[in-house]
């Protein structure tokens, strides 16, 4: 496993970046880049993230961002980046 | 990467009902093989219960790691009749029953293979197994049968069509639901991952994962945006919407393989609707400018449909396969249901339907007091449609005893829940009487 999609969707509020990353400070994850805009209220976010050394805590990390999510009131996807690249090219 | 693909992305899941259909193992019982029935059930349990240990962990993991949906994890073997070839129709139990014992051990939804392929006669092991059909599929819960009678190198064989109308009446008298298990082919595929009709070829590899997509509804919600525009860009882009779902497939099918060390063999794009809202072919159909499915145009808008998934399909994976088109079943289609009810949607036009996607009359209730031979006559007219025009077809016609047209019968489930339609009264029987064998048409002799 190399890298994930880490996507936020939801009512914007003070924190969000904050406590997303900090659970991925915690997983020793590294942020290699972020996209952030607010669309009439909605904060929408992906982050790509390294996931070189975390083949056996994918479940761990996407459980505890999950949680983050739930506390702040937003959606949160984490996904394998493959999935994306297949879908949009050839 | 894209921020709006990636958006795309998770839209098409959360609201759009793009799901993994299926992930099916299909296993090959050639080797299972023993001097009893009771010995080759259990070699049969053991192969299963240890290739498919993991398929179920597999498939959660990889749907947590992509965020796509795995809706079944399925498994598909050899056609019993071949493993049984001396059973008597009682010893084929042991069979049925060890399917389903390995089915309910590694938590799979369904297991299919449970199947004769009888296009040109029948040997010892097929009729035993066709006699067995009805107990086996009242007796099991996970286990789904096929029987191919009719191809177009060898012709149709109306002996085989005869029994198959007699035994869906058998088991109509047994059970009102269990008729959704099995289905009755002309040119059925060997790697085809989607139920009733999953068997696992005799030319394939011993243990393969083959994989089922579908998203009707990533469909309509792309056609939706393109209202009014001429019917080539209407083509367009549901191959490119099929392209990017069959990705998906592809880079899921891949990962199981990889992960279950197994060999990966196709991905098949249906767009196989569920009884949900938006997960339908029918809206797809409705989508394209008919005011409801059934009305004249319908033959023409599926056939573009189901030849822009094909082509969009194939671009997108390594070895496309299964059966690959569009579906058409009635009971899992709410846009069909609807369509049936509104007295649009006749027999006579999903027979016509037939000929140009890729199965055939599939889950349509009938009132049970219809005859075994007019059941058998519809098998005949699908099989015509498959043999003559080289294409795979199917019936799943599901007679319910006690039903008058008009009802609703429900299946469970994914399966859904079917009107009974209305059947034509004259009689086929001595059509079906005749038995025999129609042969291969003229185009089939190419050698």
């Amino acid at each position: 496993m190399a890298k994930a999609v880490v996507t936020v969707v939801g009512k914007d509020q003070p924190g969000i970046i904050a406590g997303v990353a900090q659970t991925l400070a915690t997983h020793n994850i590294n942020i290699l880049d972020v996209s952030q805009t607010i669309m009439s209220d909605i904060f929408t976010m992906s982050m790509l993230v390294n996931l070189e050394k975390l083949d056996e805590e994918f479940n761990a990390l996407q459980d505890d961002l999950n949680a983050v999510g739930d506390k702040l009131g937003v959606t949160i996807h984490t996904q394998r980046e493959e999935i994306f690249d297949a879908m949009s090219r050839v | 990467m894209e921020t709006n693909q990636i958006t795309e992305t998770i839209n098409m899941v959360a609201e759009e009902h793009l799901d993994i259909r299926t992930v099916t193992m299909g296993i090959s019982l050639l080797d299972t093989i023993a001097g009893t029935p009771q010995e080759t059930a259990k070699n049969i349990y053991t192969k299963i219960t240890t290739y498919a240990e993991k398929l179920v962990p597999v498939a959660q993991q990889i749907e947590r790691e992509f965020g796509i949906p795995i809706t079944n994890k399925r498994i598909s073997v050899t056609p019993i009749a071949l493993i049984a070839g001396k059973a008597s129709p009682d010893d084929m139990l042991y069979y049925a029953h060890a399917l389903d014992d390995a089915a309910k051990a590694v938590g799979v939804d369904f297991i299919g293979g449970y199947s004769a392929l009888v296009q040109k006669g029948f040997a010892n092991g097929d009729l035993a197994l066709i006699k067995s059909i009805p107990r086996a599929l009242t007796e099991t819960d996970l286990v789904m049968s096929s029987i191919n009678i009719g191809s177009t190198k060898a012709g149709i064989n109306l002996d085989a069509i005869k029994l198959m109308g007699e035994t869906i009446k058998a088991i109509t008298d047994k059970s009102d639901t269990a008729n959704a298990k099995m289905v009755v082919f002309a040119n059925a595929v060997e790697d085809n991952p989607f139920m009733a009709g999953a068997f696992h070829g005799v030319s394939e590899p011993d243990v393969v994962i083959n994989v089922g997509v579908s998203g009707p509804g990533v469909v309509k919600r792309a056609l939706e945006k393109v209202q009014g525009e001429p019917i080539q860009i209407v083509a367009e882009t549901v191959k490119k919407t099929a392209f990017k779902i069959t990705r998906v497939g592809q880079v899921v099918g891949t990962l199981a393989a990889e992960r279950l060390g197994v060999e990966f063999g196709i991905v098949d794009l249906s767009l196989a609707p569920t009884p949900a809202r938006g997960d339908s072919v029918a809206e797809v159909l409705e989508e394209i400018g008919l005011e409801m499915v059934g009305t004249h145009g319908t033959t023409a808008a599926l056939m573009l449909l189901n030849d822009a998934v094909k082509k969009g399909g194939v671009m997108a994976s390594q070895r496309v396969g299964g059966l690959s088109g569009a579906f058409i079943p009635v009971s899992e289609d709410a846009g069909m249901i609807d369509a049936v009810k509104a007295g649009v949607l006749s027999l006579a036009k999903l027979e016509a339907m037939t000929s140009v996607c890729s199965v055939g009359l599939d889950m349509i209730a009938i009132p049970g007091d219809t005859a075994a031979t007019t059941i058998s006559a519809m098998i005949a007219d699908e099989a015509a449609i498959g043999v003559q025009n080289n294409k795979t077809t199917a019936v799943r016609i599901l007679p319910t005893n006690g039903t008058k047209v008009g009802d609703m019968v429900d299946y469970g489930g994914l399966l859904g829940t079917a009107p009974v339609m209305q059947v034509v009264e004259k009689s086929s029987a001595n059509f079906i009487n005749r038995g025999g064998h129609i042969p291969a048409p003229i185009h089939s002799f190419k050698n």
